[in-house]
């Protein structure tokens, strides 16, 4: 018989087990929901239909029983041949959307023989210096009939300019583009922390991309206003919420102040959640997410067309809650997490592979993480009626006390002059932390459990197959960088980067520039230090 | 007679990533411990990092690294702390570290590598075993 044999928290055993009884995020919960705890709540009001106001069950009245979100995998690594070849595999599998990964040089705007480069390159993602690199990384896949999402923030305009080039170039018309740049600086300052230049310029930016989008790109999202990093850096599901909400809401009064109609660009605003292991608490999140952001678009913002009011968002399942004890159980926790995402209505998931704790995804890894995916739309019948949980007395209630915990932190967030203020002051930074560190007590303590981690332990370690990126790649990348700096037209460089620099000081719009530059070959990491020369770097303030 | 002084710890971030939840969550156990802390902050070089530990005298570098680039970082590291005559100060890696590189690391003079799971009560428990004798004698 199998038995478990590993120690047990004190006053724990089968019989009289002590059953958790809050929330991953700590939230407490009582062991019966009823009638009583919707008193008083008109449903019809709270909820309405899917496809209409307020939209807490859905943005379309049939979702999956019309068309499945999109499966959209994450992923790149080495240089644009490798991630070019992967991008090819993963549609050939059935794959719907192309995800861009960028290496930490990219994503922090300097180039790969750059110093700081040394040992980065290729390594999270795939390294991309110039236009050529990109027009590598689409080579033989139409941008006219694909669309692709890319993970970059703090050179979002370059790399999205890269993107336009290339369309261009193989004669698809950028106004029938469409995808995704994350663009999000807000959620970098506050989390994930690739950020280049202070927050305001940052801002500026995010808005040149917000006026030049909605007139040539329009059909283009531009901008994923992420609470994936939030959480992921240790927040609880309430402060991912809120904090990503009031993102939403710093954003459109920036455009506002730039003079730009809100429904000229709000309805190409996307989101971007984590999915993480408690079902309900997550499922209540997305169904709070989209009635708040339809609050806010209505009253905060008077926005006339519906479609500014509707949250379509991403979702990715949580890599902060894979373990790499038994990396074969994160199929089971990402399973669990990706049923949350559909429940609460995504638009487009990202399973996460079962070896993400411990490098970036084999072949084989990537082929379960997607084909969970195609199990969950295909074989489960989740898919057959829109929004089942809805009527639910607990998810109700949870969603319900999620909307009133945002409300909260909102008017803090108001009081505190808006969530760049709130960034300056180390406020939701502070936040995040105490939680996560709140969290690993929890879990040291055995308050919360974690399969094979702090209870159940085999005790197996034997290692599995990963990828690992040599420095073959950075080898093959710094020769690329070096033919292209010694055959580009090195004028027009000069030229194409002395007009972006009169832009960012008069305090124009970049993109246009921007475009000049990527068309001279211009590379990433040049375009940056013209900005950085500019606008300067950002510090994080201690705290 | 002798007494104990506070074992000082200085958490280190090389390269280019921003993922510092394990960085902030391990100083804030360093300091719950008792111990003295020194964050560096994000994206310092190895010169920077090991300008840090000589400045403020430190018993402990824990390097966090989370980004893949641990086997250009770390030895580098290792080679301006020999430069420094900084040898008895003990230096662990936390982050995510494939176990091939492991051994190799350890070759490099980084005396333990804690992966993803550990708890930050082992990584306190292994400082206070491992670090170099923090007695000094007192006056009478």
């Amino acid at each position: 018989m199998a038995r478990n044999i590993s120690k047990k928290p004190a006053g724990r055993d089968n019989v009289g087990r002590q059953v958790s009884t809050t929330t991953v995020s700590g939230v407490p919960i009582k062991a019966l929901y009823g009638p009583a705890d919707l008193d008083g709540i008109d449903l019809e009001t709270e909820l309405g239909q899917p496809g209409q106001k307020p939209y807490t069950r859905g943005i379309y009245p049939e979702m999956y029983r019309k068309r499945h979100w999109t499966m959209r995998q994450f992923s790149g690594f080495g240089t644009a041949e490798d991630t070019n070849e992967r991008f090819r595999y993963l549609l050939d599998h059935g794959q719907t959307g192309l995800s861009v990964a960028f290496d930490l040089p990219t994503l922090m705007g300097v180039d790969s023989d750059h110093l700081m480069s040394e040992g980065e390159v290729g390594k999270c993602g795939v390294a991309v210096d110039s236009l050529e690199d990109m027009e590598t990384l689409f080579r033989g896949i139409s941008l006219a009939e694909i669309s692709t999402s890319m993970t970059t923030n703090a050179p979002a305009p370059i790399l999205w300019a890269m993107y336009l080039v290339v369309a261009e170039k193989q004669g698809a018309p950028w106004s029938k583009l469409t995808g995704t740049i994350q663009n999000d600086l807000l959620k970098e300052y506050i989390a994930q922390k690739t950020y280049i230049f202070p927050p305001r310029p940052s801002m500026k930016m995010v808005v040149d991309t917000f006026e030049f989008g909605f007139r040539n790109v329009p059909r283009w999202n531009t901008i994923s206003i992420s609470g994936y990093h939030i959480r992921e850096a240790g927040s609880t599901a309430l402060q991912e919420l809120a904090f990503t909400l009031y993102d939403g809401i710093e954003y459109v009064e920036w455009a506002r102040r730039r003079g730009l109609d809100v429904d000229d660009f709000a309805p190409r605003l996307s989101f971007f959640f984590n999915a993480h292991n408690d079902l309900f608490e997550e499922v209540a999140k997305y169904r709070a997410a989209r009635k708040i952001w339809h609050k806010i678009m209505t009253e905060r913002f008077g926005a006339r067309n519906p479609r500014s009011t509707l949250l379509r968002f991403h979702t990715q399942t949580a890599g902060c809650s894979l373990t790499a004890q038994q990396p074969s159980n994160n199929v089971v926790r990402t399973t669990v997490q990706a049923l949350a995402a559909v429940l609460g209505g995504t638009q487009s998931l990202h399973t996460n592979s079962l070896d993400e704790t411990l490098a970036l995804p084999t072949e084989h890894t990537a082929r379960i993480a997607l084909q969970t995916q195609q199990i969950l739309a295909e074989e489960s019948g989740l898919t057959d009626t829109v929004d089942p949980l809805g009527g639910s007395y607990y998810l109700e209630r949870l969603t319900l006390e999620m909307e009133q915990g945002c409300w909260d932190y909102f008017e803090r967030l108001d009081r505190m002059g808006g969530m760049v203020a709130a960034i300056e002051q180390g406020f939701p930074q502070r936040e995040i932390q105490l939680s996560a560190y709140a969290f690993q007590k929890a879990v040291e303590t055995r308050e919360k459990i974690i399969v094979g981690v702090n209870d159940f332990e085999t005790g197996d370690t034997s290692p599995i197959e990963t990828l690992s990126i040599d420095e073959s790649v950075a080898e093959r990348q710094l020769t690329r960088l070096r033919t292209l700096r010694a055959h580009r037209d090195t004028g027009r460089v000069d030229r194409a980067r002395q007009a972006l620099s009169k832009a960012a000081r008069e305090d124009v719009n970049v993109m246009e520039p921007v475009l000049e530059c990527v068309r001279a070959y211009a590379t990433l990491g040049e375009m940056c230090d013209t900005l950085r020369d500019v606008y300067g770097v950002y510090e994080e303030p201690g705290f | 007679m002798t007494t104990e002084r506070i074992i000082r710890v200085l958490v280190a971030k090389p390269g280019l990533d921003g993922h510092d939840r394990g960085a902030r969550v391990i100083a804030h156990a360093f300091r719950d411990a008792g111990f003295e802390v020194i964050y560096t902050g994000l994206r310092k070089t190895a010169r920077q990092i090991v300008n840090a530990a000589l400045q403020e005298d430190v018993d402990v570098i824990g390097i966090s690294v989370l980004s893949g680039a641990h086997m250009t970082l770390c030895p580098r590291i290792m080679e301006l702390i020999r430069e420094a005559k900084l040898d008895d100060v003990l230096v662990i890696v936390g982050g995510i570290v494939p176990g091939d590189d492991i051994a190799q690391l350890k070759d490099a003079g980084i005396r333990e590598v804690f992966g993803p799971g550990t708890s930050t009560g082992e990584i306190v428990r292994y400082i206070r075993d491992n670090v170099r004798p923090i007695q000094i004698p007192t006056d009478n």
